[in-house]
């Protein structure tokens, strides 16, 4: 180990010290509130007739932990100033965001039955200002990280120590906006920042690697200077760890590459690109509410 | 009355016997015409093959079709390296994206360049509907106009739509085609004169009082208009389908302001640069009658059902009647 990894390593440890462990107890309440997520998704999509699936099931862990456990938030004042921003890059997972704000107390749970419907504060794609909670309108791709580069400034020029959060997709790294954010990011060595990839491969027309490849994925952002981890997506207790590093890492900004399951949680939907948005035949919507319920039968079959 | 030259559908005014079609499939049906006319058509997609109805020539000529993934600068500008190299490359994705994200792009190395590329801007208008404001492109015929060198057409129906795609192939030079997402009526007939440049009189009552100028899908909406005006107030107005929004038919739309005095102009669109801008400016020069805009009024839109928005934003039917009054009121 050089001297630089071993500094890297006691800021890690002090970083997981100050931010809550995560004991058993904890772990099991996240799993929870993000399968109540998932099948906040599936009744809210469903409701509006149209909406985004895939990509919402596919995050629901990673924003169950940042909502319930990595953010320094208050729902009640959203805009506190010192609060960690969560930038969300591609606005089109909005549904899963939706049902963590309002399950984390920044609006009402009924609302979330106004998705889409005209006059609601739950837009199609996220609108800033009308939604508390929402730190930037986004859904069209690719400009969330540099977005999150602006804020990450701005903490540094005020001198503010809240971090700075983005979550994006796969399919987001096709446009050269994202490129251009991300080498701005390296050169200006901006380690308040922590990227999130969805790493879900899966776009509209495909699978990410047959439409436009991503890979060596890993590669392109180490070449661009940030530092940068690779985790199974559904894993929260990874993930926690994941964030910890990132606040201990001085020199770079961070990238998570959180490779997860498009269409998580749901037999049918999982790994299938076709589920990114579509509309639900009848019936499909209660058999995937039925499976999540029961978590695929074995809550059932424990008790049976 | 519906103008007999204009040859429309004859259920025209009857809800439950016409068709309901997107625009965006007369996309999909022209380019496989203009595809197998000339081997040089080729297509450009931004990762949304099937919505933008480009998935048909994709499947029937595989080794013209481009899948650029989501990257809609990168498909404009590789378009403009095909269109100077004799292809006729059609660009696809919705007009928030195509034209709205790569506009410098198409305006340097498309316009500027005189590259043969076409841009099919889609889900144009808010009918969009439940993805909201940010997918609902009001201010594309705007940007596009304004660029020297393009060519701006809206087409009402899913048959202009065919029409326009395959002429698009035929014109030299940039060309930005505007499609819609939601079904409207297919109101026109194979046998409706379609000249880009030209405008078509649809309807035309005597001793018109007013004269109302639409394009794209809201144009039924302006017959409906018209009818009603006709029948329950006694207003008689001439509806003109302005596709080509440049170059614009000036001669005809100066002829029928001076002929009755007061204009409405209709369109999925901000009332500020698209067409009602257009007619404005050439009226303002040519024949200054009152007018009045029906549109997006310097706002966004947002999610709901498209008769939903169109009716809070203020281009339904009864919308259209109003500023017809208004306008006339002014003369
Ligand atoms: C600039 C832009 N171009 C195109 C689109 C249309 N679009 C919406 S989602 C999407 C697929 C992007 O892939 P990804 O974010 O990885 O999707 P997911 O994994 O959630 O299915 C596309 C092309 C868009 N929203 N913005
Ligand atoms: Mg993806």
């Amino acid at each position: 180990m050089n001297l630089f990894a071993i500094f890297a390593r006691i800021r890690y440890i002090r970083a997981t010290l100050k931010m809550e462990a995560l004991h058993e107890k904890k772990l099991k309440h996240l799993e929870e509130i993000a399968n109540r997520l998932r099948q906040d998704v599936i009744e809210m999509v469903s409701r509006a007739g149209s909406g985004h699936i895939a990509g919402p099931l596919g995050l629901a862990d990673i924003v169950a932990a940042f909502y319930f456990h990595v953010l320094n938030h208050n729902p009640k004042k959203p805009q506190w100033e010192n609060r960690d921003r969560l930038v969300l890059s591609n606005g089109h997972v909005c549904p899963v965001f939706y049902a963590a704000l309002a399950r984390a107390g920044y609006f009402h749970v009924d609302e979330l039955k106004t998705l889409r419907q005209i006059n609601s504060r739950l837009q199609g794609h996220p609108h800033r200002g009308v939604l508390p909670g929402l730190e930037t309108t986004s859904g069209p791709l690719g400009s969330g990280i540099s977005q999150a580069i602006g804020m990450a400034l701005a903490a540094k020029l005020d001198g503010k120590k809240h971090r700075i959060y983005c979550v994006t997709s796969d399919g987001e790294h096709q446009e050269g906006n994202t490129w251009e954010g991300i080498m701005f990011a390296g050169k200006n060595k901006l380690s308040n920042l922590t990227v999130v990839v969805d790493r879900n491969n899966i776009q509209i027309d495909g699978f990410t690697e047959n439409i436009m490849p991503l890979e060596p994925f890993r590669q392109k952002y180490e070449a661009f200077n940030w530092h940068v981890l690779e985790i199974d997506g559904h894993n929260i207790e990874h993930f926690v760890d994941a964030v910890a590093e990132a606040k201990a890492i001085h020199e770079k900004p961070t990238v998570i590459i959180a490779h997860t399951i498009p269409g998580k949680g749901v037999d049918f939907m999982e790994n299938d690109y076709l589920w990114h948005s579509k509309p639900f035949k009848s019936g499909e919507a209660e058999t995937a509410l039925k499976e999540l319920r029961t978590l695929r039968g074995k809550i059932r079959s424990e008790h049976q | 009355m519906v103008n007999p030259e204009a040859k429309l559908s004859p259920d025209v005014f009857d809800a439950d016997k016409l068709q309901m079609m997107p625009t965006r499939d007369g996309y999909g049906a022209g380019l496989i015409i203009a595809g197998e006319k000339n081997k040089n058509v080729v297509v450009l997609c931004a990762d949304l093959t099937e919505s933008t109805r480009s998935e048909a020539f994709s499947k029937r000529y595989p080794e013209r079709f481009f899948e650029c993934g989501v990257a809609e600068q990168n498909m404009a500008t590789i378009a403009a390296g095909l269109g100077v190299s004799g292809k006729i490359p059609f660009i696809s994705s919705y007009a928030t994206f195509s034209p709205g994200r790569n506009y410098e792009q198409i305006r340097t190395t498309i316009a500027y360049n005189d590259s043969n590329v076409k841009i099919a801007g889609h889900h144009a208008g808010i009918s969009v509907g439940p993805d909201g404001a940010t997918h609902q492109a009001t201010e594309d015929i705007a940007i596009m106009r304004a660029i020297p060198n393009m060519k701006v057409i809206v087409p009402c129906d899913a048959i202009e739509a065919k029409k326009a795609t395959v002429a698009a192939a035929k014109i030299w030079g940039p060309v930005y085609l505007r499609f819609q997402r939601e079904k409207s009526p297919v109101f026109t007939t194979e046998k409706t004169p379609f000249t880009p440049g030209k405008a078509e009189i649809f309807w035309e009552s005597r001793k018109p009082q007013v004269l109302i100028v639409g394009c794209g899908a809201l144009l039924h909406n302006a017959l409906l208009a018209a009818r009603e005006l006709d029948e329950k107030w006694d207003i008689s107005s001439v509806v003109l389908n302005v596709h080509t929004i440049k170059p614009l038919d000036e001669e005809k739309i100066v002829a029928l302001a001076k002929k009755t005095g007061a204009v409405v102009t209709v369109e999925e669109h901000q009332i500020s640069g698209g067409l009602g801008g257009a007619v404005a400016e050439t009226l303002s020069r040519r024949a200054p009658v009152p007018m009045e805009f029906v549109g997006m009024k310097n706002t966004f839109g947002e999610s709901g059902l498209p008769p939903q928005l169109l009716e809070k934003y203020g281009m339904g039917v009864k919308d259209i009647i109003w500023a017809t009054k208004k306008t006339i009121r002014k003369k």
